[in-house]
């Protein structure tokens, strides 16, 4: 198995258009658990750590572009904290210290489980995801980007390098339930959004149905909001938890959020 | 596969033959001969193979070895002067807190990590910060109490 190790998004493009097949890796934090689990055996891997086009984030007006490589550690303290809360609420959530400094967004959206932290807090703030491959550039809605169960609408050629969104501002939170208040997936997980301007709350729950799903009501409607997450919601029994206890946390979680937001 | 030259506790280190997938962990400990760092559940659980990677804090378990190609490493090993212990490691000795000593490498660079951060850490700072590092004997108590002792003397 070859490592590459491409020096610019260029060179990682072509790459991603000629080894389709191969498996690409920033953080790790999830392919090394395959590999070290033989779970996964590509027939090369490509190395994302060295492409600085990836890193960080920048502000364009009122737009905020996050590099697909941007860690937890980034999202959860300083500047990015103070326009993106509830994410960077989440992203204290992830793992651990260890595993949030190398876990990235771009990785939380190619796994695209149901149960990832990134992805509620994403969703409710209507964030897009920026897809490269050597063809060009597309902009693609985050509901529209995750399929299903770990299934994108990634091409084959293509590459997450980037979400783009308009921070709404509003009053924002995310919850979550596990056993502990670390080293946890999701049993369920809920981020709210009180967005005056567009006059609605828009709530997404992760862990709760086959990808992280939005729902948005009114804002003089916002009372029914813990019912519609509910309704919304379609949990499975496994085991970490049943699917009545997932939607009746989700209705707890959603009146909890409402009471923080709408103060 | 080809190559790679990393810096492990100052020293200049290289690399070849390697198999493309092989972590940095292992590479810590099988080719490069240092076996501080522990292997235990290599899914980023346990924090028993804790080293900085640049500075940061990380599971060496989840780098893959080839990433560390032109980056600077510092294990365990890396930490004591000599004969002089490291004073984190001065302060786990003092106050217990080794049992099967299995965990103790991860923790002992886990809090080292948080002492350099944040000098005086609150007790909510030293959960969160060692929220990542298992001790299967449980050994928490005396584990905070060596966090305790190290920070009172580096202020």
């Amino acid at each position: 198995m070859d490592v590459l190790t491409p020096r610019n998004l260029d060179e990682a493009l072509r790459l991603k258009s000629d080894l389709p097949e191969a498996r690409f890796v920033l953080g790790g934090t999830d392919v090394m658990v395959e590999l070290n689990f033989r779970a996964s055996r590509p027939p090369a891997l490509v190395n994302l750590a060295e492409l600085g086009e990836l890193r960080g984030f920048t502000t364009d007006g009122g737009e905020l572009r996050l590099g697909a490589g941007l860690t937890y550690t980034e999202a959860l303290s300083g500047r990015l904290a103070e326009r993106l809360p509830a994410l960077a609420e989440a992203s204290r959530t992830v793992g651990s210290p260890q595993i949030r400094n190398r876990g990235t967004i771009g990785g939380n959206l190619g796994t695209a489980s149901p149960a990832g932290d990134a992805l509620p807090p994403l969703l409710v703030e209507r964030a897009r995801v920026e897809l490269a491959s050597v063809r060009g550039v597309r902009i693609l809605p985050l509901e529209e980007f995750l399929l299903g169960v770990k299934r994108t609408a990634l091409a084959p050629d293509e590459l997450v390098t980037a979400v783009r969104l308009t921070p709404s501002g509003g009053p924002q939170t995310f919850m979550k339930v596990g056993p502990r208040n670390a080293m946890v997936i999701a049993i369920c997980s809920l981020a709210v959004v009180v967005d005056d301007e567009a006059g609605e709350v828009r709530a997404a729950f992760g862990s709760a149905a086959e990808t992280a799903i939005r729902v948005t009501v009114p804002l003089d409607e916002a009372g029914a909001l813990p019912e519609r997450v509910a309704t919304a919601a379609s949990p499975i029994d496994d085991v970490r938890a049943t699917a009545a206890y997932r939607r009746h946390a989700l209705r707890v979680l959603a009146q909890r959020a409402l009471a923080r937001c709408l103060r | 596969m080809t190559r790679i030259v990393l810096t492990v506790n100052g020293e200049r280190h290289e690399a070849t033959d390697l198999w493309g997938g092989e972590s940095l962990l292992t590479l810590l400990r099988d080719s490069l001969e240092l076996p501080g760092s522990k292997n235990a559940c290599e899914q980023g659980e346990c924090g028993s193979c804790s080293v900085l990677l640049d500075g940061e804090l990380v599971c060496a378990c989840l780098v893959l070895a080839a990433q560390s190609d032109g980056h600077e490493v510092v294990t365990i090993e890396g930490l004591a002067d000599g004969d002089e212990l490291h004073p984190v490691q001065q302060a786990f000795v003092e106050t217990g807190a080794v049992q099967c000593g299995f965990c103790t490498p991860g923790l002992v660079v886990a809090v080292a990590d948080l002492l350099e951060r944040t000098p005086s850490p609150s007790e909510d700072e030293m959960r969160e910060a060692l929220s990542g590092n298992v001790c299967r004997c449980t050994g928490y108590v005396k584990i905070f109490d060596a966090v305790r002792l190290a920070a009172e003397r580096a202020t």
